[in-house]
């Protein structure tokens, strides 16, 4: 059985600066990491694969050739194989573009019991993506798994988390399960993994690959569009309030009547 | 600096420099303060490869030697001190094994040093005993298949921790140095018992104790080359593990350097960083050429060990000697630019201090290692004439 992993390569965000004159991302000089997300669904991937008996963990990444370096990250912490789909005609694909494109290229690999995704990417954070893919292979999907309580190679029953708490579903497979940080602390990478990422081949598979019908992907097909990406206004600095205690007390006191009462 | 490291030998400086940022800096303040044995971190690093970088691939490492070892050690010793000597101690008690451990004694102990399930320990000093290893107490008594081992040994890094211990012990102690012989000892040997952990200044995540031999039989394959070996097998370990001392020291002293530039950097007084004042700037720069003098001779001399060349005791010497010191001068003048906030515990760099000051004393004293220069210095000169 094949576990599949679904990753993006994003600009790290520890130090994500906006050009304030173009509105876009300065991405001279930012590092391009794993989306962190991601990272606990690789983590998990490999959980169970330790589990399973002849399971192998596959990763898949859609982007530019650079995200070759985010697949070799992934096989430097255990994951078998990695796979990265890459073609201009891809450029400008939405969430749904993206997920008809992934779920050809799963199709291509075959043989799935799960696919695992991050909850949600760090840069676009709209958390589609993989429902979206779901949707394209016509399998069950469980967001927000906290869990694996239990898996074989028939079903899987896992902790959904919810606001108030968590949900626990039980499903058959093949399903995608997208995944929280509660879920894991994923591993550092092993030297032997770093040597076998080195030498790994990673195929790169293209539009034609994947018997893409052309109106689906890229910017062609991609329902959406954006209409303007802005930052928003910096927030103002709040009051601070100073002075002896009953004082202060009081005044903050009728700045909650006021917010409350108006 | 570019130090024409190879492919793998900079995976390991990167895995060794993430793990410290990710898993090591995070918790060192709070091992620090507890002085508990860090085996979570011996986890990541046995998960890593990392505990056999400088064991030979046929027992389960990754085969490289003293330069990747030390590569290992100033890295991990970055993130901290104490909590790196998990594994480089391990090295310490290793080396017996690697440069004079038969293919049996090899093929049972190495993988498992390798794999990073067993941590190893080297047991020399006693109360009477350290810088003079000829003033050994413990005997080894020939008692037909088994050696009979007594005495007590002192300060042992990764004493009580360890599963298995490299011994040097007198089977003949008219003989002095001479008399003495190195033997393998397993922890769950009838006989081997532990001290009290010592409350120690620094590198406190890392444990020492004593380690007591009582009517200890040890099976005589478990003895490393041959009798009255002992005293060698103890000079060329040390040979082979000072260029790890002093990685150590060299590791402490970039983090000390990293902490100063940085803070210097955030620091305001008179309106300004206090890093534009040239007070400071020649303080850091001095602090900088001694940490990058420091890495050229620890490389230097670990890859003329690697090389197999013959009389390494000079430069293994000097290169423990000089970053040591380094790291002690480099880490008093890093709590200096953090004035106050340096003497703090909530700021890094006194743990840093405290942690320096080990690497000028264990391994034989920078004291004893000038002895050693000198008189190797003399030797060499006599040749000549």
């Amino acid at each position: 059985m094949k576990i599949i992993v679904l990753i993006k390569q994003v600009p790290d965000t520890i130090d994500v600066k906006i050009d304030p004159v173009t509105n876009t991302l300065k991405r001279e000089g930012v590092e391009s990491v794993i989306n962190p997300f991601d990272m606990y669904a690789i983590e998990e991937a490999l959980r169970v694969k330790e589990k399973l008996v002849d399971a192998e963990v596959v990763v898949l990444s859609m982007g530019p050739p650079q995200a070759e370096d985010a697949l070799r990250t992934a096989i430097s912490m255990g994951c078998d194989k990695g796979i990265l789909v890459s073609d201009r005609k891809f450029a400008g694909s939405d969430t749904w573009a993206t997920s008809y494109t992934l779920s050809q290229a799963i199709k291509k690999i075959g043989d799935f019991g799960l696919v695992f995704c991050g909850k949600q990417a760090s840069d676009g954070d709209t958390a589609q993506v993989g429902p979206g893919v779901s949707v394209h292979l016509d399998v069950p999907q469980v967001t927000y798994v906290k869990k694996i309580e239990s898996i074989d190679a028939a079903g899987a029953r896992v902790e959904r988390m919810t606001e108030e708490g968590y949900d626990i579903v039980e499903t058959p497979l093949p399903v995608l399960l997208t995944v929280v940080k509660e879920i894991n602390e994923p591993r550092l990478p092993s030297l032997k993994g770093k040597m076998r990422a080195k030498k790994a081949e990673i195929p790169v598979w293209t539009a034609e690959d994947l018997n893409c019908l052309e109106d689906k992907i890229g910017l062609d097909g991609s329902p959406t569009r954006v209409v303007k990406i802005f930052t928003p206004p910096a927030r103002k600095g709040g009051e601070i309030l100073e002075g002896e205690a009953p004082e202060t007390a009081k005044k903050l006191a009728g700045f909650i009547k006021k917010a409350i009462i108006g | 600096m570019d130090y024409l490291l190879t492919e793998e030998q900079q995976m390991i400086k990167d895995l060794c420099r993430q793990i410290s940022k990710e898993k090591i800096v995070p918790v060192a303040a709070e091992y620090d303060e507890k002085a508990e044995f860090p085996w979570d971190m011996v986890k990541v690093f046995a998960e890593s490869d990392i505990c056999g970088v400088y064991i030979a691939e046929e027992f389960g490492g990754m085969g490289g030697g003293v330069l990747e070892m030390a590569i290992a050690a100033e890295e991990l010793s970055w993130g901290c001190g104490g909590i790196s000597l998990a594994f480089a101690a391990t090295g310490l008690g290793t080396f017996p094994i690697l440069l004079y451990g038969n293919q049996e004694q090899k093929a049972k102990y190495l993988p498992q040093i390798a794999s990073g399930k067993k941590l190893a320990a080297f047991c020399i000093t006693e109360a009477e005993a350290g810088s003079d290893a000829g003033g050994i107490r413990t005997t080894a008594e020939k008692d037909g298949d088994h050696y009979i081992l007594n005495g007590t040994k002192q300060w042992i890094t990764n004493g009580g921790e360890a599963e298995i211990y490299t011994v040097i012990a007198m089977t003949n102690r008219s003989k002095g140095p001479r008399g003495a012989s190195a033997f393998i000892v397993d922890k769950d040997t009838p006989g081997v018992s532990f001290g009290k952990k010592e409350n120690k200044l620094g590198i406190r995540a890392s444990a020492t104790r004593e380690v007591i031999f009582t009517d200890c039989r040890v099976p005589k394959e478990n003895l490393l080359g041959r009798e009255g070996l002992g005293f060698i097998v103890a000079m060329k370990t040390f040979d082979h593990s000072r260029p790890g001392v002093a990685a150590q020291a060299l590791g402490i002293a970039q983090r000390a350097l990293d902490e100063a530039v940085k803070y210097s950097h955030e620091r305001k007084q008179f309106g300004a960083s206090i890093s534009s004042f040239q007070g400071i700037q020649f303080m850091l720069a001095d602090m900088a050429i001694a940490v990058e003098a420091s890495r050229a001779m620890i490389y230097s001399a670990a890859r003329m060990i690697d090389s197999g060349a013959k009389n390494v005791a000079k430069i293994s010497a000097m290169c423990k000697t000089f970053a040591s010191d380094t790291a002690m001068k480099v880490t008093t003048d890093a709590v200096q630019i953090f004035g106050g906030y340096g003497y703090m515990k909530e700021y890094p760099v006194e743990k840093l201090m405290r942690d320096a000051k080990i690497t000028q004393i264990y391994e034989g004293t920078n004291q004893i290692q000038r002895g050693v220069i000198a008189s190797a210095l003399i030797k060499e000169g006599l040749a000549k004439k």
